[in-house]
């Protein structure tokens, strides 16, 4: 069971969230070139450790904000609103 | 063949034996045809006992819109030459007495798609069998060999490092499942790929009490009994990306509640085991198998959560790619290139969204 800390409603159940996936992937500008649309919207680091990723709780205050979890564990290294950064780790 | 752990430890002996060509877009229905084709006469082409067993594969019906869908996809897979039946309610009661198809079910079964010649393989079976045979033809199986980098020389491939040292080669096949980013990222290369977990589980052996496989996409579940007894079910990924080869229990409790709404009887079971195995997630939940951006390296990956069943057409496709240094007809949409052309095989309609497909 995960137990995901929501930023504004303290650790809940991983049953209340749902997932939104990579939070370090960042739009590109609207006259971007091509590549880099392409990349934002199928390329990912999928990483091997420290994941800055998505949530929200849509079973409770239904903020979206940022987890860094390492995906070797699922341990959850801190959480944050979107304007902030997660724990230890850097986005 | 370079094997980081031991022959069949990977996602071959994690998986849930599950064989099928039950797919609606053109280049998925006929690669995956393909394999079924190769899973029939698989045991006498290894002459390996492989234990193919035809006994069906059926999705159940619990509404209108699932009803639609199944037409649409049964006409589509005839009409590509795979065999489909609908089946009825009343059919399909009489055939599974224990499946609840009674009208005040909780999910009421309307109707089944079924795939005949759909079934089980033994998965095991299938890793030694053809372990047995490349050996004989002279392939070198070193085990408990991990790959640590790629070597490139002016963008051709040069050999790869191991734990053992340096190979050298001037082609290099990628087959690693779950861990297709992570390798591909050894030669530089970023993947339209997201690793997740998905689970499954199976129960205390019992005597025989389901002769086919059931699956219902409504209720996210499928389940089908090995010959050794167990009932071997699961369900969806986990949904977050993961490389720990276990999930959590919710997914577990889901599993389990699917299966109690579909088989009441099956209420006193104990459950033995769960595990979970890792999923290369594609952005539009069909495979890459084909040339890389390296000259010299390429890969079959991206299984999503059907790479077992693929095995024998996968393996097919790759050596034809290696071999001739351009794709198979039935390989040929597959490429790594499609996600920038526009080209998606997207069977669900769900999106560049790894873990939605």
């Amino acid at each position: 069971m995960l137990l995901i800390p929501c930023p504004w409603c303290g650790p809940r159940n991983q049953i209340e969230f749902t997932y939104g996936g990579d939070a370090t992937v960042r739009r590109p500008a609207l006259d971007a070139p091509e590549g880099e649309w392409f990349r934002y919207v199928y390329i990912r680091d999928n990483p091997m450790g420290p994941h800055d990723e998505w949530w929200t709780h849509s079973a409770g205050c239904r903020q979206w904000f940022v987890v860094s979890r390492d995906t070797r564990t699922h341990e959850i290294l801190g959480s944050a609103a979107p304007n902030q950064t997660p724990g230890p780790t850097t986005r | 063949m370079i094997e980081k752990g031991w022959l069949g430890g990977g996602n071959t002996g994690r998986n849930t034996t599950i064989v099928r060509s039950n797919y609606h877009l053109d280049p998925n229905a006929h690669f995956y045809e393909l394999s079924l084709k190769l899973w029939e006469k698989l045991s006498q082409a290894l002459n390996f006992n492989v234990m193919y067993s035809a006994r069906g594969v059926l999705n159940l019906v619990h509404s209108p819109a699932d009803l639609d869908a199944a037409m649409r996809r049964g006409n589509a897979m005839r009409l590509n030459g795979i065999d489909a039946k609908f089946m009825t309610r009343e059919a399909i009661a009489r055939w599974i007495p224990n499946l609840d198809c009674s009208p005040d079910a909780r999910f009421p079964i309307l109707g089944g798609l079924l795939q005949p010649r759909g079934g089980t393989v033994r998965h095991d079976a299938v890793a030694w069998g053809y372990a047995r045979a490349a050996d004989a033809l002279g392939v070198d199986i070193i085990q408990q060999c991990a790959v640590t980098g790629i070597r490139i020389d002016g963008g051709a491939i040069a050999g790869i490092e191991t734990t053992q040292g340096f190979i050298a080669a001037d082609k290099v096949g990628l087959a690693v499942a779950g861990h297709s980013g992570h390798v591909a990222a050894m030669a530089g290369l970023k993947l339209p790929i997201e690793s997740h977990v998905l689970q499954a589980m199976v129960s205390e052996p019992v005597k025989p009490v389901l002769d086919t496989v059931v699956t219902s996409g409504a209720v996210h579940f499928y389940i089908s009994q090995s010959d050794k007894g167990e009932l071997v079910m699961g369900g969806d990924l986990d949904f977050y990306n993961s490389y720990a080869q276990r999930g959590n229990l919710p997914i577990i409790e889901h599993v389990v509640s699917a299966c109690l709404a579909l088989f009441p009887s099956f209420g006193r079971l104990k459950m033995m085991r769960m595990w979970g195995g890792i999923m290369d997630m594609t952005m539009d939940g069909s495979p890459i198998i084909g040339k890389l951006p390296v000259q010299g390296l390429y890969m079959t990956g991206g299984w999503c959560y059907g790479g077992f069943k693929a095995t024998p057409a996968s393996g097919y496709c790759l050596a034809h790619t290696i071999a001739r240094d351009e794709p198979h007809p039935l390989n040929a949409a597959f490429t790594l290139e499609r996600f920038a052309e526009g080209r998606m095989i997207d069977e669900k309609g769900a999106g560049p969204y790894a873990w939605a497909h």
